[in-house]
């Protein structure tokens, strides 16, 4: 087999991560704007989809970190409205979960998704701890993170009230196995 | 009677029973036995897949796992965040046989993947609309808003459910218990999501422009298959008329409860006083 250099003399890029570890590539979009059109949190966004992927097109080390550091990739609903809509089939979704975890490992998150990011470990130490999304506990958990307080005090008695929530967690019975998944899955790589 | 297998997910076991209770409702009334699969987990829903592939794919994986050793050939699961969740796994996990295997090392289960799922609608196509002329008692006479979400028609590719754009599936459904499903904008846009309790801003936007549009078509209910999209356009109401700035009162209901009241089930069968925004469609 032939060993040529063009490959070990290729600079590492973001988008050569996304390409290798989630297969999306990022080179295929030609900037139509389709995902940004039908995106519906595009307004509360620091950069819109395609500028992403455009960002992600340039391959320079400081524009990379912009896009780890971005507001977007939090902020991205997973919708798939944008890969529903485009041409070319890039998964845009699938390459955010890649660059939020990036993001995470690297400690580069935007300081505005603090909440975002506060909600998903409740939800995940929920399911950790019971095997379950024991709402309760995550509502509990979340608040005493983002000391968000008096959010949706005035929901929670009539949730109550309706059946809605229950006082005690439902367990999963082989607890074991639950943590077992933890374990070799994001504690491991994720140092929490 | 037929029996199949079925995941509630914890939505239903939690803030919306009223879901579960419907469709268990539905599912009597057409003599289809609903067995739980044995010790099942959270599918992982909107948080896994932020922070973690293997985890997002290993609790779904768990689910299959326990419903393939529980012997079941199909199952059903109504939540269309899990119902979502459960197919990507598996879709997947048969494209890619080396993380099949590192999945099935991290569950330490045995897994085919050859188990067939089922959204609600689905079920209802295969085993309830059949019968529903026999079972009618009284027609659902009214304009609905069939709303879809992204999670029952996205990514189009794996799921193969239904058109992307403009579904027709749960219209169809509608329009045989005697409704009048409306042409509207928003069948497929987002309501927001897992953020509405970290960012209930954007949530109050998106499903408050949901409303708003079928309200302006003439709507007299919106009809949905999706906890987390009822939660948010029912639950969140006070904060979505505050965003629109009027009062809303259109109800929430979930496409179960809609075919239990044509088919003779009382409201409390099909949890309809569970609501934030009250029903009184009957």
């Amino acid at each position: 087999m032939s060993n040529t250099n063009t490959h070990t003399l290729k600079k590492h890029t973001l988008s050569g991560d996304i390409k290798e570890h989630t297969d999306v590539s990022t080179a295929k979009c030609y900037q139509c704007g389709k995902c940004s059109a039908g995106c519906p949190v595009v307004n509360d966004m620091d950069f819109p989809p395609s500028l992403l992927l455009r960002m992600l097109q340039v391959e320079s080390d400081q524009i990379d970190e912009k896009v780890l550091r971005s507001l977007t990739i939090w902020l991205c609903l997973s919708c798939e409205m944008c890969i529903g809509r485009c041409p070319q089939e890039v998964d845009i979704p699938k390459a955010m979960d890649y660059l939020r975890s990036v993001s995470l490992k690297k400690n580069m998150q935007n300081p505005k998704a603090k909440h975002i990011i506060q909600f998903h470990r409740a939800f995940l130490d929920s399911i950790n701890y019971t095997g379950k999304l024991y709402e309760m506990g995550l509502i509990a958990d979340y608040k005493t993170r983002s000391l968000n307080l008096m959010q949706d005090v005035a929901i929670a008695p009539s949730m109550y009230a309706k059946g809605k929530l229950s006082i005690l967690p439902e367990m999963v019975k082989d607890l074991k196995n639950v943590k077992k998944i933890f374990n070799k899955t994001i504690k491991d790589k994720e140092g929490r | 009677m037929i029996k199949l297998g079925f995941y509630p997910g914890c939505s239903l076991e939690g803030s919306s029973r009223e879901y579960s209770e419907s469709v268990m409702a539905i599912a009597k009334k057409f003599d289809i036995e609903l067995v739980q699969v044995p010790d099942w987990n959270c599918c992982g829903a909107s948080a896994a897949h932020n922070m973690s592939k293997e985890l997002a794919l290993s609790l779904p994986a768990r689910i299959i796992a326990l419903a393939e050793k529980a012997g079941f050939d199909e199952l059903v699961v109504p939540c269309a965040a899990c119902y979502n969740k459960i197919t990507v796994t598996k879709h997947e996990l048969f494209e890619d046989v080396t993380l099949k295997e590192r999945v099935k090392d991290i569950i330490s289960l045995d897994y085919t993947g050859n188990i067939k799922i089922l959204n609600v609608i689905q079920m209802i196509e295969k085993y309830i609309i059949k019968d529903i002329d026999f079972k009618l008692e009284n027609k659902f006479l009214h304009k609905v808003a069939c709303y879809y979400g992204c999670l029952l028609v996205r990514p189009t590719k794996i799921l193969q459910f239904d058109r992307p754009e403009d579904p027709q599936s749960m219209d169809n459904v509608m329009r045989a218990i005697g409704a009048e499903p409306i042409d509207w904008a928003f069948k497929t846009e987002c309501c927001g999501a897992g953020l509405t309790v970290s960012r209930p801003d954007v949530v109050n936007k998106l499903s408050g422009n949901i409303v708003e549009d079928a309200i302006s078509r003439g709507a007299e209910a919106i009809v949905v298959a999706c906890p987390m999209c009822q939660a948010n356009l029912d639950m969140r109401r006070p904060g979505i008329d505050k965003y629109l700035n009027k009062k809303t009162t259109i109800p929430v209901i979930y496409l179960t409860q809609a075919i239990g009241l044509a088919t003779g089930c009382t409201e409390k069968e099909l949890g309809l006083q569970r609501h934030f925004v009250p029903v009184n469609l009957s």
